[in-house]
């Protein structure tokens, strides 16, 4: 069984046009389905606006889905109540993209990690002290830094905060939205390398949100294009990127700097008039699908 | 790699420091390079790496507690170190233009496209109101901007980021400066606006006669872009050359963990990662700057930094490990 998954999910956010204009809707997520197996990781790329984020924050509810479903195993997620919703909130964590502004500045590191253990009552203090302690070594950071406050950390120390606060709980799912791409190329590395080796070692599943294609397709699985909220494209990441079938990921992939000065690479432009946008995935290859 | 007669600017030695609790903290320490007519020079570097300010210095916009403190940047043969004020405003624009990494801040969002192209030349006394307009328009065909006579009325928020950006260069090329310093001219786009950005600046390049210095932190963007580049770690130049003989053979150990640290096909393997943080200016090692992080370092690297020194020709790099490999003979 999938450890995740995601049927014809909608977001609409409504915009007001003025006194007298009615207001427009605008689908940020429309129709998006996709599933993710156990201990995977599933790439959600897309260009700003694409609904790419809006998506990851619909799985967890931290936006509320206009329509569709989410099924977290065999619990219907937005079925489920308030109470029901913060104890399954256990199992998915979210990892935020900038490690300066989603840490309270006045919290020190070790009650930012013991928090959600407090929240969710588990343990006793001394219990709740070592398993912190062991969160920290087991991100990376020393434990003798416990008592500091996030300006003292580097950009790239603060990150692993954020992920040592996301495994306090033992999930088993993590939408990772853009977890790098506020740091720095050779902090990247350190980072990605840690995902890498957690995912190992505590079996865990990430949906990983980015728009840095030379990172979705060194770290991710799976892989699924999106595009003004829908999924143009979806499959295995080196099938997609050797064999991309929708004119949208073609250009997307042409446009990806290579690090080599004698590159040959040959621009493909994107330009959606005459492209049905609406256009249903049709099943390309095994596992490979496409809106063509 | 300095004195040569192609070169439109030259940097030479120079010193950018910020007087921060009594002492003098090095943000931009002894970079020297030029940039010749019709190249393109990358500088890279991390964030805080000094990449920035040095642009910042060589067109004296360096604002307190931070000031030059040394060194000499000559510009088409003047020390603009030692230009009147008077002078060096007519550099800025006309010389040297300088295009910002933000399209979103960069704009004035109460006045049109059309007026903030327009007054740059004015200012300069490049243009008479009616010819600064139809300017303007030219420009905006230039870069590449669909119905220029139209667009020129729009307000920055009526344009995509992409557009604003464009706008940004149209503005930077009005007073036909010969070279133009791009600050991260792409990192707030998304890659497929990004690409079409660079491939513009590339044809500008050529149509205007221009030499530009493109700074970056993305190594996959200076190796489609530079002819040559030079690598900044905490504040210095640790490594120079052509772009490809710097990204096949990499002499410094930064810039060769740099490169490594660059995700590539090959899904799910480990990436060659720099341990450790760039450090900040307060806590600048003694010695090499990068000793601490570096996997080669030898004791002398933390007791000295070492000077430049040329490792071939139009090649140089900041480095015992890799002088000493080069000239054996001399260790």
């Amino acid at each position: 069984m999938p450890l995740l998954t995601v049927r014809n999910l909608v977001k609409e956010f409504s915009r007001s046009r003025g006194w007298w204009g009615r207001p427009a809707v605008v689908r940020a997520v429309d129709s998006v389905s996709f599933a993710i197996e156990p201990g995977e990781t599933f790439g959600l790329v897309g260009e700003s606006g694409s609904g790419k984020t809006t998506t990851g924050r619909c799985i967890l509810r931290l936006v509320e889905p206009t329509s569709g479903e989410v099924w977290f195993q065999d619990r219907d997620v937005l079925a489920l109540s308030r109470e029901e919703l913060r104890r399954a909130r256990r199992d998915m964590q979210i990892v935020f993209q900038d490690p300066y502004s989603s840490l309270n500045p006045r919290m020190r590191a070790r009650t930012i990690v013991e928090e959600p253990l407090v929240i969710h009552e588990l343990g006793t203090k001394a219990e709740r002290r070592d398993r912190v302690a062991e969160l920290f070594r087991l991100v990376g950071l020393d434990p003798a830094h416990l008592e500091r406050y996030p300006h003292e950390f580097s950009g790239g120390q603060r990150q692993r905060i954020g992920l040592a606060r996301a495994l306090a709980l033992d999930p088993s799912l993590i939408v990772a939205d853009e977890p790098v791409s506020a740091l720095d190329v050779s902090v990247q590395a350190q980072v990605i390398n840690l995902l890498m080796d957690l995912q190992e070692r505590l079996k865990l599943t990430y949906l990983f949100i980015a728009h840095d294609l030379r990172l979705v397709e060194h770290i991710c699985s799976r892989v699924a294009v999106m595009y003004r909220g829908r999924i143009l494209e979806m499959g295995e990441t080196a099938a997609l990127f050797r064999d991309p079938a929708h004119p949208y990921t073609r250009a997307l992939l042409s446009a990806i700097p290579i690090p080599d000065p004698d590159a040959q690479t040959l621009r493909i432009d994107w330009n959606p008039e005459g492209v049905d946008l609406h256009a249903p995935l049709r099943q390309m290859a095994a596992g490979h699908w496409a809106a063509v | 790699m300095t004195g040569s007669s192609s070169a439109l600017l030259e940097v030479q030695h120079l010193t950018t420091v910020f007087d921060v609790g009594g002492r003098a903290l090095r943000a931009v320490d002894d970079v020297s390079f030029e940039v010749r007519k019709g190249e393109t020079l990358g500088l890279v570097g991390e964030s805080g790496s000094g990449k920035s300010m040095t642009a910042f210095s060589i067109l004296r916009l360096v604002q307190p507690p931070g000031r030059l403190a040394g060194g000499r940047v000559l510009f088409q043969g003047r020390d603009l170190m030692t230009l009147p004020e008077r002078e060096m405003r007519k550099v800025r624009g006309a010389g040297i233009a300088l295009i910002f990494q933000e399209p979103m801040t960069a704009l004035n969002p109460v006045f049109t496209v059309g007026d903030q192209i327009a007054e740059a030349m004015l200012v300069h006394g490049f243009a008479t109101r009616a010819g600064a307009r139809r300017r303007a328009v030219e420009l905006l065909d230039a870069v590449r901007v669909a119905e220029p006579d139209r667009r020129v009325h729009d307000y920055p928020h009526q344009l995509s980021g992409g557009m604003r950006q464009r706008v940004l260069i149209a503005m930077a090329l009005a007073c036909r400066p010969s070279l133009v310093i791009a600050d991260e001219p792409t990192t707030a786009l998304d890659v497929t606006i990004q690409a079409q950005i660079l491939d513009l600046l590339r044809e500008m390049r050529a149509a205007f006669d221009l030499s530009m210095l493109l700074i970056s932190h993305d190594l996959g963007i200076i190796a489609g872009s530079a002819d040559r580049i030079a690598i900044m770690y905490a504040g210095r130049i640790v490594e120079q050359g052509p772009v490809r003989e710097v990204y096949r053979s990499p002499a410094h150990p930064y810039t060769k963990a740099l490169l490594a640290s660059i995700p590539g096909v090959g899904t799910g393997k480990r990436l060659t990662a720099i341990e450790g943080t760039v450090p900040p200016l307060t806590e600048l090692p003694r010695g090499c700057a990068f000793a601490p992080r570096c996997t080669e370092a030898l004791p002398e690297c933390r007791l000295e930094p070492p000077g430049s020194a040329a490792i071939g020709p139009d090649r140089e790099v900041r480095c015992f490990v890799a002088i000493g490999r080069h000239r054996p003979a001399d260790s």
